[in-house]
């Protein structure tokens, strides 16, 4: 056990190198040289020329990709993600300000798709072929098929134009900032990028409870007389759950992307609007920055699956 | 088809079965699939709608017109016209074509290079696996959005660029199916004599893996069709695809972002978003019908 995580995170740790080498370099092929956009082209009005290779020079830009590369994770190892372009604040810290909001949003979305999901699909897979099969079915293909900024702008649309039951955007109110405003705009955005995710774990549950119920050995819990309950609830429930716990490190991808889309509509102040914002900015530390943040994340997230999946499940040998 | 073979050999299909060939039996069981015929009638209407409608209504989706803008439907506009005065239901039909286009040349891309890299790694296996499943598990575990976006910031937004990288960065499901296969194949007794009468790496893939591997491939690439299209929308959505003027179902709904459209204007952002999600909900439909046909033993 021990010699597989170290292992595993040997081959992480190689993995982010290869990323973090890949994006610095594709990074600098971008278009738009951020030197030239931090010189005011109003204000300036001496040899501009001079003042661009000024900042260019004070941005580290004119060394060699190498020596940017050395020099860039050198900083990294000592927890400095560099400046950002736009806002000269250091990175680390302008991306801890949007970890708390994007963790509360992605967090409560993923409650939700577990609460609501996998439930669901236990539930369709006991009425196989029922009705209630059948519109969890349906719902999960929709839930897989729309697309979640339509579902979020149809969201606002009912729910914050038409019912006027939440707001439409941000994360408090003007002025308020009361635990309970901050729920009460939460609650939709999370509902929507929750709805995305439930889709595929209604479908997982639902495929992992029938191949567990046509099982031999729940042929045998009821032959030996054990109640319908104590059969689903404790010999079936038990073995049909244990691959959604890679189902859930598998979708994380999914649920980064959607966070992106929703936190955009919904001009909620995480990570993902960050993300964008750097994008159309061209602010590479920032960029830089979210891409490994994402990497460590979604690496990290793998690892305690595979391991979550071992613990659970003995007949697993790491 | 070959998968097909194997099933009737080891006697899984129902007797009585035999005067029917493997074809036909899982074109029988397509058929039997109500969703997946909705979804193929539905997909062959918007393929058709996005082919010859543009012809036939004969309006220039990208007129602009600054003496009719946000009207809303009416007679002369059936669906309106959005804020540059441009027809809705002519871009609306331009728009289908992008989508269908980027899905199915997306899916092309992405499949080519699961079967290509999965059939290489499933054969040859030890290091050569090792790697680029590696590389697979990179691949999938990043959120292909970002990286999409990322790309489409660095090389600048437009068509090919788009086909690519969204294609270039779904090609693990097919690889892992492909690669999963070949190596089951590649340990069974025919393929070892097939190696012994001579023949190499590549005749024993193209004539012996390829031909099993189409059926669930076929499968995996329509959910890939529905996938990409969900992803051009996205970051067309975002502002990061199909640049304008040319209209897509992603850019359409790009302007629905603000509330004055999106509480008062509804012809401007519900059609392209309701022609998503029923292209998307169609070809996933068709997706679980082939899925069905593909595998008779998961018979529903």
């Amino acid at each position: 056990m021990t010699a597989f995580v170290i292992r595993r995170l040997l081959v992480s740790l190689v993995v982010l190198v290869g990323i973090s080498m890949l994006l610095f370099v594709l990074l600098q092929l971008m278009p738009g040289d951020p030197a030239e956009m931090m010189v005011d082209p109003m204000s300036f009005s001496g040899d501009r020329a001079a003042a661009v290779a000024l900042q260019r020079h004070r941005l580290g830009l004119d060394s060699p990709l190498p020596v940017q590369y050395a020099r860039w994770t050198g900083q990294l190892l000592h927890g400095n993600f560099g400046y950002s372009y736009t806002s000269g604040r250091p990175v680390a810290e302008v991306m801890l300000e949007r970890l708390g909001p994007t963790i509360w949003l992605m967090g409560t979305a993923l409650v939700i798709a577990l609460l609501v999901g996998i439930p669901l699909g236990i539930l369709a897979a006991m009425h196989r072929n029922s009705a209630v099969d059948y519109t969890a079915t349906v719902a999960s293909l929709l839930a897989i098929s729309l697309p979640s900024f339509f579902v979020a702008l149809l969201g606002i649309y009912v729910f914050g134009l038409k019912l006027r039951w939440v707001p439409t955007a941000g994360m408090n109110s003007v002025g308020g900032g009361s635990f309970a405003d901050f729920l009460h705009h939460l609650i939709l955005p999370a509902a929507i990028l929750g709805f995305a995710l439930a889709g595929p774990y209604v479908r997982y549950a639902r495929a992992g409870m029938l191949e567990v119920l046509g099982q031999d050995f729940l042929t045998t819990a009821r032959s030996k007389g054990l109640t319908r309950r104590r059969v689903i609830g404790r010999h079936a429930l038990h073995n049909a759950l244990i691959p959604l716990v890679t189902v859930v490190a598998i979708q994380l991808p999914v649920l980064f992307a959607g966070a992106v889309v929703v936190e955009r509509v919904f001009a909620w102040p995480g990570m993902g609007r960050l993300a964008l914002d750097a994008v159309l900015a061209r602010d590479y530390p920032i960029l830089l920055g979210f891409v490994m943040a994402v990497a460590v994340l979604v690496l990290l997230c793998n690892l305690v699956a595979d391991v979550a999946y071992a613990v659970i499940d003995p007949r697993i040998r790491l | 088809m070959a998968v097909l073979d194997t099933a009737s050999a080891t006697g899984v299909l129902p007797a009585g079965a035999g005067a029917l060939s493997p074809g036909r039996l899982a074109a029988r069981r397509f058929l039997r699939h109500r969703l997946a015929v909705a979804g193929l009638v539905m997909l062959a209407l918007f393929t058709a709608a996005a082919i010859i409608a543009p012809v036939v209504i004969g309006i220039d989706p990208n007129q602009v017109t600054p003496t009719a803008v946000r009207r809303p439907p009416g007679a002369e506009h059936l669906l309106g016209t959005d804020s540059a005065g441009r027809d809705v239901l002519a871009r609306l039909f331009i728009g289908g074509r992008i989508s269908l286009l980027v899905g199915l040349s997306a899916a092309l891309v992405s499949t080519s290079i699961g079967l290509a890299l999965g059939a290489v790694a499933g054969y040859f296996g030890r290091w050569v696996d090792g790697f680029i499943s590696r590389i697979a598990d990179v691949v999938l575990a990043f959120p292909s959005l970002i990286v999409i976006i990322v790309v489409a910031a660095f090389v600048g937004p437009s068509l090919p660029t788009l086909i690519l990288s969204i294609g270039l960065f779904s090609w693990p499901t097919p690889f892992r199916i492909v690669r999963g296969l070949t190596m089951s194949l590649r340990g069974q007794d025919s393929l070892v004599a097939v190696g012994g009468l001579g023949a190499g790496p590549t005749r024993i893939l193209r004539k012996h893996v390829v031909p099993v591997v189409v059926a669930p491939l076929t499968v995996v690439a329509t959910l890939g069709v529905a996938q990409a299209i969900l992803l051009e929308a996205t970051v067309s959505f975002l502002g990061l695809g199909v640049p304008p003027p040319t209209a897509s179902w992603g850019n359409m709904l790009n302007e629905a972002q603000s509330l004055t459209i999106l509480e008062s204007m509804p012809w401007l952002w519900l059609p392209p978003g309701i022609a998503i999600a029923l292209t998307v909900l169609a070809v996933n439909f068709v997706g679980d019908g082939l899925r069905d046909a593909a595998d008779p033993r998961q018979a529903r």
